[in-house]
């Protein structure tokens, strides 16, 4: 058993943070969550020219054909710095369903060029009734002759969706999209929309984390001819899934990067600021709750780094792991930035402070493919309780 | 990254599969619910032939050296054992403070022939051991202890008090840390003797504790003479030699401790299949089904990070920051299991053994009330969190 990081590991690791403390140093983070596009051409070329935008891609689709163990790596590194931008929404998400989903001319189309950062890509998944499940699909995809699709329904938290070149849409198709049927995952299909297509409107939403930008998409009778379909008709659901759990492994990985950082930034700040003559963390208030929050991040990467191997091998568990891990990390990430705050007192209260920036994205990747309360339930059901 | 086991750990868990299924004593099946727990004074005889059978079968000490009676296998294999045994719902085996501490801090310190004398029966549960650490004025600050040895030709005469002494009434042997030069600072005039519990001058008496059960002891010394070839690590070089056995106390306890969780864990949720809540079973309502779920994810995560740490030994590393927080994660998720399984109950939860409307006849009772000492014996949790802030976080001493 080696339950530890190869040293090739070790070097992406080593330097994914270099480049990121070099290239995206609070300063340039606090820039880019106050655009509206979350990152720039040229740091997005940079992204490129280091294969991390092809990262788990196939070599003949342009990528650098690693795995999941190595995404965790790169992706705490990420959030260690609460790097803005799409990546997440374009390599895990519209990059991944095309992976999983698409046909060979649809890979070899656009997966070398989302590697190569000329793309954009996201998924339109969740709707106004916030659900993670296929039951939470309801906009729906009418067949309208010649394998062309009509779609219709709102989209909403759609992450990156007003600076992607392309989205993946999920809708219901044939007699699924009503009556009995309505609400299972058989009939969810998968459709490669281009954002500026007739009858697709993106609003970019206000959201508490400016680091992640979210957006609104309507649906108003878009019409899609047959080769936007991605995969087989009424089959979208199983890769699908097989994309949220990669991605939510992802996410997992970049919280607990930043439940670290955060951890750091409270222990040094705890060993420098004077109260009643001595280093706050001497105090056993202080000292106490420093060593939860090494509970908590410690527990956080084991599940985490667990569940990467598990989802790279498939293991007979790797569902169950993907469960386990978001409902531990959504906790883990909020609990630890929440003590960082408080030890901090006053100062980290303010918008100058980057705890703020950790906080919020504790928030916002909390909600981000089910929060811990749907992950238990999730855990419950696979465990047959 | 790589879990997947090698055919030689394969061919071991077969082997440890295999010899448990034909080998569980019959009559350990009625207390499997509640066994997350230590050996009650009952149990003994039992536990002490299922400790000889485990080691017969090579079963005990895996990771010891052969010329002692261990087998020289790795961490790994020590885990895959805690692993099927839990899958098995095992007994815990008796002498586990010989095991996990005495006998891994003689290995690291003792002479050829203390390793010689004591080791083996260790393994074979001939003599047990208890540790002689706290006293009335000495628990989570051990360096203020008082009991003296006083040197006396070839003997050293020990006078003092120890408290809290996990099975000192059934034990032949007791890890002794006591002063031997009180005018040295502190940490430097204690030394760590070998005791023989059957000495002239050796009194314990049991401690009724908040079970009703009496498992630990207050041991009293009046002139007792220890001989000065039962100084293990040299005189007054007791505290270093002592930390040695928390840290291994930390470590192999923890597979045990893991093994201890998962069984109570299966049988909690046997127990919540069957009991009822407002008219439905208890795996059905949202909020137990929620608790459960979450004390399955906390039981998982120290299982991996317990992974990691048996990574970093396996690579000849010390543990690292994850090996330190497990004593502290297993003690906080048993006792939230067990106050579960009496929310789970509901109003039966207050009816012990003795009532035939007790729920698993009052185990569950039992074994929540001793969790409670899950958070002071083996240093508090306060005190686990001064070690994780100050050695592994860097923060400055109080």
């Amino acid at each position: 058993m080696n339950f530890g990081f190869s040293e090739e590991q070790e070097l992406l690791r080593a330097t994914a943070r270099k480049f990121l403390e070099n290239e995206c140093p609070s300063s340039t983070v606090r820039k880019l969550m106050d655009t509206p596009e979350g990152t720039t051409p040229e740091f997005w070329a940079k992204l490129a020219e280091q294969g991390w935008l092809g990262l788990i891609f196939p070599e003949a689709y342009g990528g650098v054909g690693l795995g999941v163990v190595d995404l965790v790596v790169l992706m705490e590194e990420m959030g260690r710095v609460v790097m803005p931008g799409p990546y997440l929404s374009t390599v895990l998400l519209g990059g991944l369903a095309l992976l999983e989903a698409g046909s060979e001319a649809q890979k070899k189309q656009w997966l070398p060029k989302i590697a190569a950062g000329e793309t954009r890509a996201t998924l339109a998944l969740t709707e106004p009734n916030a659900r993670w499940d296929a039951q939470g699909v309801t906009a729906t995809a009418a067949a309208t002759g010649g394998g062309a699709f009509t779609l219709s329904g709102t989209k909403l938290f759609v992450p990156d969706a007003h600076v992607a070149d392309l989205l993946v849409v999920a809708a219901r198709t044939g007699p699924g999209a009503v009556g009995a049927a309505a609400g299972s995952e058989d009939g969810v299909s998968l459709f490669l929309v281009p954002r500026r297509a007739p009858g697709l409107e993106v609003t970019l939403l206000p959201t508490m984390d400016q680091t992640r930008k979210l957006c609104e998409v309507k649906l108003a009778g878009v019409r899609v001819p047959a080769d936007a379909l991605l995969g087989v008709a009424g089959q979208g659901w199983r890769p699908l899934r097989r994309v949220l759990e990669r991605a939510t492994v992802a996410l997992c990985a970049e919280m607990c990067g930043g439940a670290q950082r955060v951890l750091e930034m409270t222990t040094e700040y705890a060993k420098i600021r004077i109260a009643f003559g001595k280093p706050i963390g001497a105090y056993q208030g202080v000292k106490h709750k420093a060593a939860d929050m090494l509970v908590e991040v410690e527990n956080a990467k084991s599940i985490t780094y667990y569940t990467a191997w598990a989802v790279d091998e498939n293991a007979p568990d790797a569902t169950l792991a993907v469960s386990m891990a978001k409902a531990c990390v959504s906790d883990a990430y909020r609990r630890v930035a929440g003590a960082g705050i408080q030890l901090h007192g006053g100062i980290g209260f303010t918008w100058e402070h980057d705890l703020h920036l950790y906080f919020k994205r504790a928030k916002s990747s909390e909600f981000t493919f089910g929060d811990a309360t749907h992950h238990r339930e999730r855990v419950a059901q696979l465990i047959n309780l | 990254m790589e879990l997947t086991p090698t055919p030689e750990q394969r061919s071991f868990r077969d082997e440890v599969r295999a010899w448990l299924r034909g080998n569980m004593p019959r009559q350990w099946t009625a207390r499997l619910a509640a066994s997350s727990d230590v050996p009650r004074a009952e149990a003994y005889d039992l536990l002490r032939d299922w400790q000889r059978r485990l080691h017969a079968a090579g079963f005990i000490g895996l990771t010891w050296p052969r010329e002692y009676g261990g087998r020289g296998l790795t961490f790994m294999e020590e885990m895959i054992l805690a692993e099927e045994m839990a899958l098995a719902k095992a007994p815990p085996v008796l002498n586990i403070l010989g095991i996990g501490m005495a006998g891994p801090t003689i290995i690291a310190y003792g002479t050829e022939e203390q390793k010689k004398r004591y080791l083996p029966k260790i393994l074979s549960a001939d003599e047990i051991w208890c540790q002689g650490y706290s006293e009335p004025n000495a628990g989570s600050d051990l360096a203020s202890l008082q009991t003296r040895a006083v040197r006396d030709g070839r003997e050293y005469v020990v006078d003092g008090q120890k408290v809290w002494t996990s099975l000192a009434h059934t034990s032949d042997w007791m890890m002794l840390l006591a002063r031997t030069d009180p005018d040295a600072p502190r940490h430097k005039g204690i030394t760590y003797f070998l005791l023989d519990m059957h000495l002239p001058g050796v009194t314990v008496k049991p401690l009724r504790q908040i079970t009703g059960d009496a498992e630990f002891n207050e041991v009293f010394f009046d002139g007792v003479r220890v001989h000065d070839s039962q100084v293990l690590g040299g005189v007054n070089n007791g505290w270093a030699v002592g930390m040695t056995t928390l840290m291994y106390e930390r470590l192999a306890l923890g597979f045990g401790l893991q093994m201890r969780l998962r069984i109570a864990l299966d049988g909690l949720i046997e127990m919540a299949r069957r009991a009822e809540k407002a008219g439905h079973a208890v795996t059905k309502d949202p909020v137990l089904r929620q608790k459960i779920a979450q004390l399955w994810i906390d039981t998982e995560c120290l299982k991996y990070t317990g992974a990691r740490a048996i990574t970093r030994l396996l690579k000849g590393e010390m543990p690292g920051p994850e090996a330190s927080t497990g004593k502290m994660g297993w003690v906080e998720t048993h006792q939230r299991l067990q106050e579960l399984a009496m929310e789970i109950q509901g109003p039966y939860a207050q009816l012990v053994k003795g009532s035939d409307w007790a729920v698993e006849d009052g185990l569950w009772q039992h074994a929540f009330l001793r969790s409670r000492a899950n958070s002071i014996e083996g240093g508090t949790t306060e005190i686990q969190k001064n070690i994780i802030g100050e050695r592994v976080l860097g923060l400055p001493k109080g």
